[in-house]
């Protein structure tokens, strides 16, 4: 396990250059998709004010992305809300992940959150890890 | 494109260091995997919706195998190579598995662990185990699209360290690391107890396809504790296929049938089993391999009548494990339904009517264990904060050693919580003794020979002293996963000596096939010896018994010339016991016995006699 399983982007299989990397949309918003999922992950949890987005500086390709439950906001934090849930992005991470959809989608057996991020210009071949 | 799930707040793991982790419900009869997506427990279903791996794999000619639904509707065609149920013979010997006659398999008898003969070799029911564990690894790296970090593998509470150790084994064979083992009753209440979050004291019943549990627990803060547990390693819902087969048989008055019928019976058996949950009758028909119809209706008072055995056999270990926890049924705030053949409506009455309550069954009985499972996976993989519940587990029988006179001294007593330790002092006992032999046992009955023994070390070079001088500590230490490793300590020197308690059948691996080659070449020598030994502690009984007998009453009730021939009769099974001839020892036993027929009606007359001499006829109450 660990970074090593994947190296630095190569060839075509990383050619996941998305969209204008310069937007002037500087919200994240969900697809309905992904609010219904939300939504009810929250209310089976039983808390949660809604989610929080980020970017950290890590993996392979330079940065990765965060999703997690928001139990508290932090006062900095910008709130956006999508089809009634709330999603909450702190002003630094905006910068990488402005103009993103958040979708959910199943591939096979396997289901999850996908980052729509049109400022993408790299990512390492599973897109786990990306950079701008 | 990796696809991410929301984790807890402040747990977002790096690119590539996921830690997907599952609970595995390896059951008797059906397997399922489960896991923590989103925050949510869910069980993982196969590319057809599935959630239910029977847990039956067939062996073909080739080496490959068939696991699950494919194998076991085929399993009528292929009886002696599809292996059902191979949990009930996990960690045990061919003399534990009652029903080994009536089951289609060659068993090959093995130290430890019985094995059966496939047409692609011989298969222990690890390796069958592990087949199935593969399968739902498979599917769980599938549908979390990555490595497993590790799986929560669940047992039924009554499996000892052999039963629990095959189960790690199996794990291992099917390359998946076992975060740790749990106890199916705890499972479930951790799947409940999350959900519903009230306080108090829960039983927990589980009925799976081979086994029967029931748990008392205890709930508080979220935090569980298994106050006691007991059950029945040898009772489940294939028991309730069984009484059905039997029954077709009656009525059809067949003694017996071939394997393949037989296989073919015991589905039909279990379909009308299932069909009786919401209808009232279900009508059984099938087609012999001697062309002979079977048609035949049952009616659910008809199933209750065959079923009213086997639902009582199950409260008696609901009244022992309330009573080992100190408690009334009264005390009981709800009562958790595990286990598929829990959904039997005379069970859930049955239980309701013990306990005084409805029993719960809101989540499915079938995934409550995977699902607890899947949420203790996802804390001890490190995706939850640990102290927000803490899980107590308990010794399902009492861990000791032998000391003299073959009696055993218990160290840590069953249904203590683990992680345990406990410490006891021994001593020499006789004087310049310089070792001492230590043989680890389990179980709660009073003498070596009636336990299990798990294993034996010594320590050596303890100093000469006199008898008594020495102090030696010996530590007994139970990990997570219930399993166990003792340490003997002399305090004066400071001498050590350690054993992993590899229970009887968890030996190394080149252990395991030197010990198998030899029982394949002494296999007819261990049967015979066997033999031997209890034809003669049965004469030994017996000259006991009248030598005994003439010793009391040989005098008043024999003339001289039968108690000599009494005592003839004594001396020759005496003189036969010195040899080691099992026949001959027997025709002298039966000799005995058949010499003292007349002595022993004599006596029952006598002692009758006595009883009734001085009371009226109608003070007896004939």
């Amino acid at each position: 396990m660990g970074a090593d399983t994947c190296s630095a982007p190569q060839g075509d299989a990383t050619e996941l250059t998305m969209g204008p990397a310069v937007t002037a949309d500087a919200s994240v918003t969900l697809s309905e998709r992904a609010a219904n999922h939300i939504r009810n992950f929250l209310a089976k949890r039983g808390s949660g004010l809604g989610i929080k987005l980020g970017v950290r500086t890590s993996g392979c390709s330079g940065m990765a992305y965060k999703l997690e439950f928001a139990d508290s906001v932090d006062p900095e934090d910008i709130q956006f809300e999508s089809f009634g849930v709330k999603v909450f992005v702190d002003p630094k991470s905006l910068s990488y992940l402005a103009g993103t959809e958040l979708d959910f989608v199943r591939e096979g057996l396997n289901e999850g959150f996908k980052f729509n991020n049109p400022n993408v210009k790299n990512a390492c071949g599973c897109g786990e890890s990306f950079n701008v | 494109m990796a696809l991410l799930q929301i984790a807890e707040p402040g747990l977002s793991t790096a690119p590539h260091q996921h830690r997907l982790a599952v609970g595995i419900d390896l059951g008797t009869t059906n397997s399922l995997v489960a896991t923590v997506r989103n925050g949510i427990s869910v069980v993982l279903n196969d590319e057809h919706g599935r959630p239910l791996l029977p847990s039956v794999v067939r062996y073909h000619p080739d080496g490959s195998t068939t696991v699950g639904c494919e194998a076991q509707s085929r399993a009528s065609e292929d009886p002696h190579n599809t292996i059902i149920s191979a949990k009930r013979f996990m960690g045990r010997g061919i003399k534990d598995i009652p029903d080994a006659a009536t089951l289609p398999y060659h068993f090959v008898d093995a130290p430890g662990m019985v094995q059966i003969k496939t047409v692609a070799g011989v298969k222990s029911p690890v390796e069958v185990s592990a087949e199935v564990l593969k399968v739902l690894k498979d599917r769980a790296e599938i549908a979390l699209g990555g490595e497993l970090t590790g799986a929560v593998i669940t047992v039924p509470a009554y499996f000892d360290d052999a039963q629990r150790q095959a189960t790690k084994d199996a794990a291992r064979l099917a390359g998946l690391s076992v975060l740790r083992l749990l106890n199916e009753p705890t499972a479930a209440a951790i799947a409940y107890g999350l959900d519903n979050a009230s306080e108090g004291i829960y039983a927990v019943y589980d009925l799976g396809g081979g086994t029967f549990d029931v748990s008392i627990l205890k709930l508080t803060k979220g935090v569980f504790e298994v106050l006691s547990t007991n059950g029945d390693s040898a009772l489940g819902g294939d028991d309730f296929d069984r009484r059905i087969y039997c029954w077709m048989l009656d009525e059809s008055a067949l003694h017996t049938v071939g394997d393949h019928d037989k296989a073919m019976l015991m589905a039909k058996a279990r379909e009308a089993k299932e069909h009786l949950t919401d209808h009232p009758e279900v009508q059984i028909t099938a087609v012999l391999a001697t062309g002979q119809l079977i048609d035949f209706k049952l009616t659910e008072a008809k199933f209750n009548e065959l079923a009213v055995s086997l639902v009582n056999k199950t409260l008696a270990p609901c009244r022992k494990a309330l009573r080992d926890a100190g408690l009334q049924t009264g005390d009981i705030k709800g009562v958790v339904m595990v286990g598929g053949s829990t959904r039997v409506p005379r069970i859930q009455a049955a239980v309701g009517e013990f306990f005084g309550q409805t029993p719960l069954t809101n989540l499915d009985p079938d995934k409550v264990v995977a699902l607890g499972a899947a949420i203790q996976a996802n804390v001890l993989a490190g995706n939850k904060r640990e102290d927000d519940w803490l899980l107590l587990d308990v010794v399902p029988l009492s861990l000791g050693l032998e000391t003299m006179g073959g009696l055993v001294e218990k160290v840590i007593p069953r249904n203590s919580t683990i992680p345990v330790a406990r410490g006891q002092d021994f001593t020499t006992y006789k004087d310049g003794q310089t070792a001492m032999s230590i043989h680890v046992l389990q179980g709660e009955r009073e003498l070596v020979s009636d336990c299990r023994s798990l294993a034996r070390f010594a320590l050596r070079g303890i100093p000469p002293m006199v008898a008594g001088a020495a102090r030696i500590r010996v530590t007994f230490q139970v990990d997570a996963d219930g399993l166990l490793s003792v340490t003997a300590r002399e305090t004066g020197t400071g001498i050590e000596s350690h054993i992993e308690v590899k229970p009887s059948y968890g030996l190394s691996d080149d252990e395991v096939a030197r010990m198998l080659q030899e029982s394949y070449a002494h296999a007819r020598e261990d049967v015979d010896a066997r033999q031997l030994a209890e034809i003669k502690v049965d004469a030994q009984r017996l000259i006991d018994a009248s030598v005994a007998a003439l010793a009391e009453d040989g005098a008043a009730l024999l003339q001289a010339d039968e108690r000599a021939a009494v005592e003839a009769l004594i001396t020759n099974l005496d003189s036969q016991l010195q040899g080691h001839d099992p026949a001959a020892i027997k025709r002298a036993t039966e000799a005995l016995n058949r010499g003292t027929a007349e002595f022993a009606a004599r006596r029952m007359d006598a002692s009758v006699k006595r009883a009734l001499a001085g009371h009226k006829i109608d003070e007896i109450g004939m």
